[in-house]
């Protein structure tokens, strides 16, 4: 009967071309405007690296002011200093961990014609690879040992190997960055994890970085973040070295724990290396060290902003309103057909039956408004890229997946049986005899 | 076949009560053709909606086929509408969308015959009725007699025990309700009950036996003369 009541709702769309229109277009525009926001909330929601998410640990430590804390109530700052952040790593209590912040450097062209340009980098030591799970077109990263060595060892990104070396496999080959030469150790595929989830600080969404060298060549190079520096109190002399000692938070501290049982024992090592830090006369607050996996880091954050959650309530709004008005025109719609339901009711169909084929006949209609409804998402996620379209992070938020194609078709379809619910019923208590006369 | 004992049917509004049938009692016997005649407004079509089970009624009993109705869900009420009784109606009450074929192919689906079945007994339907070369035509591309034949063939296609017909030959001029009651005739003759309600004394005068029904009652006295008041 499936098809049979499949037929009967595509006639029934041809025979009032117009309302079943209407329809369509009120869930078309329903969809259109709440997957629009729901798009963006899931790219700037979703998990960037879910196989690995549950055992990557970002770590705080609270270093700050003993009269103020650093953020909110009580919150540790969302960086450490240079003295911890290389102590720690040093200490190699985890099974893998990342030091790093951002950078840029201006890479020399060797070749006749082709101007110096300005990256985005990043200084880091060599598991960012590994831990973080980053493609690799050729080559790899680094080892520890160049890490150790303090070599000019480097990685670069698809594009940069496309642009100075036509994309060929360039490991092995020398770039000069700011006057200095880096042998390429490895050139990344394609890697842009949405949120940038190693330094939601600065930056979430935006680019993954050109190029990445390591921390020790950064350091021996004295070069500073170019993301956020926050300090509760000035460096004690000016100068490199004075910022290195400093309570100035700049740089990420990422460490690899599998179990509940490493994340306690690094908890543990995190405190009694703060205490010992006490004894020297730092950490003036209480001990309040954190570790947050990706996603609860990320929700710490509040990467997607509450003014996204707003949006997204108020589309969803929209789509209610959408459908009242759907369930209106779809009141009108079956009232209209009564003749045609008393008809087949005196030839034997049952209120089940009556109710299957309305129900079906608004699944064809939801279909639709959920394709029409794909489109007009694109059409929002597009006029965001026009309105917004110099920021780089929104051109990255404005894409749609097959998931989300899945989703929109999914919530029309839903949303127009939901719809049909009421004007079905409706449809099922009009008597067999009722309406003979006026088909 | 057909047994009401006692039939009352009694619309309640507010403010007014309107009794369609009073202790209305009929017995209708397999391969009867019965017509019923009477005044408007006197319960005539109340008798057949109810005998047809597309209207419940307020008290008595009615059993058909020795099933008593009173007790049936909406389900159950269906399915023997669908397997018992054919209905056609003055205005022919086609699906103006569907061709022939699907208009007559409407209640079989409803009884869950597979494809080949149904196809079986439509092309017999329609040939029967003498419209086998019109299958794919739309109501709206036939003529009244037309398409009552095709309401009738598709009255006939579930091979009912019953035929309710109200008014058939109502909106038709005098050669087509010919041909219509020759085909009613014939289907009678090959064993079918046919129960038809109509204001045409000549047409009432062709069944085998005539109901006058006046204030929701039959009223009693000779058919024919019966047959002559109603008209």
């Amino acid at each position: 009967m499936f098809r049979y009541y499949l037929k009967l709702g595509l006639l029934s769309l041809r025979r009032n071309p117009i309302l079943s229109g209407l329809m369509v277009v009120a869930i078309a525009t329903g969809i259109g405007a709440c997957m629009t926001i729901v798009n963006i909330d899931y790219v700037m929601s979703g998990n960037p690296i879910p196989h690995r998410s549950e055992l990557l640990y970002y770590v705080q430590l609270d270093n700050w002011d003993p009269n103020e804390a650093a953020r909110g109530v009580n919150d540790p700052p969302p960086q450490v200093t240079y003295i911890d952040g290389t102590a720690l790593i040093a200490a190699k209590n985890a099974r893998r961990q990342v030091l790093s912040y951002p950078t840029t450097r201006i890479i020399q062209p060797e070749e006749d014609g082709q101007l110096p340009f300005l990256v985005d980098s990043r200084s880091t030591t060599a598991d960012f690879f590994p831990m973080f799970d980053t493609p690799f077109l050729y080559g790899s990263g680094w080892d520890s040992t160049a890490d150790d060595n303090h070599e000019y060892a480097v990685v670069i990104n698809k594009e940069i190997n496309e642009r100075l070396f036509a994309g060929q496999d360039s490991v092995g080959r020398l770039i000069l960055m700011n006057g200095d030469r880096y042998r390429i150790s490895g050139v990344l595929d394609t890697w842009e994890p949405t949120p940038k989830f190693y330094d939601v600080n600065n930056r979430a969404f935006g680019k993954a970085e050109e190029v990445y060298f390591p921390f020790s060549v950064s350091i021996d190079k004295e070069l500073t973040s170019e993301g956020n520096t926050n300090c509760w109190k000035a460096p004690a002399g000016n100068g490199f070295e004075s910022f290195l000692t400093s309570e100035c938070v700049w740089m990420q501290l990422w460490v690899e724990l599998h179990n509940a049982g490493e994340r306690q024992e690094y908890m543990a090592f995190l405190d009694a290396y703060v205490e010992s830090q006490k004894l020297l006369g730092r950490f003036p607050r209480p001990v309040n060290n954190r570790l947050n996996d990706v996603m609860d880091w990320m929700q710490h954050e509040e990467v997607v902003e509450d003014d996204v959650q707003v949006l997204l309530g108020l589309a969803v709004l929209f789509l209610v309103v959408c459908l009242l008005n759907t369930i209106g025109l779809l009141l009108a719609k079956i009232m209209r057909r009564s003749g045609d339901i008393s008809l087949r009711r005196a030839l034997g169909a049952s209120r089940k039956a009556i109710f299957s084929q309305y129900i079906v006949e608004a699944g064809i209609i939801g279909l639709a408004g959920g394709v029409l409804g794909i489109a007009m998402t694109w059409l929002g996620l597009q006029g965001i890229r026009g309105l917004y379209g110099d920021f780089d992070f929104i051109t990255r938020l404005v894409t749609m997946d097959w998931v989300m194609i899945f989703v929109a078709i999914g919530l029309a379809i839903l949303s127009a049986l939901g719809a049909a619910l009421y004007p079905t019923w409706r449809a099922c208590g009009i008597q067999p005899a009722s309406q003979l006369s006026t088909l | 076949m057909l047994t009401m004992q006692n039939v009352s049917m009694v619309y309640r509004t507010e403010s007014v009560e309107t009794h369609a049938l009073r202790d209305f009692s009929l017995e209708v016997d397999e391969g009867e053709f019965v017509s019923v005649t009477g005044p408007s407004g006197s319960g005539k079509t109340t008798f057949l909606n109810i005998a047809g089970l597309l209207e419940e009624f307020t008290s008595g009993t009615y059993k058909l086929d020795g099933k008593d109705t009173n007790s049936l869900g909406d389900t159950e009420r269906s399915r023997l509408r669908n397997e018992k009784i054919g209905f056609i109606f003055q205005s022919f009450n086609l699906i103006p969308e569907l061709d022939i074929f699907d208009n007559v192919d409407v209640p079989l689906r409803y009884r869950g015959f597979n494809a080949a079945e149904r196809k079986r007994r439509i092309d017999h339907v329609i040939d029967m009725v003498g419209l086998g070369s019109r299958k794919k035509h739309l109501p709206s591309q036939l003529s009244g007699g037309q398409q009552q034949r095709v309401a009738i063939a598709r009255a006939l296609a579930g091979e009912p025990r019953f035929l309710l017909a109200d008014e058939p030959t109502g909106n038709l001029d005098s050669e087509m309700a010919e041909s219509v009651m020759q085909l009613l005739e014939d289907i009678n003759s090959k064993g079918t009950t046919i129960i038809m309600v109509t204001h045409e004394p000549n047409l009432a005068a062709r069944a085998k036996r005539n109901i006058f029904v006046r204030d929701g009652r039959i009223s009693t006295g000779e058919p024919e003369l019966q047959v002559a008041v109603g008209g």
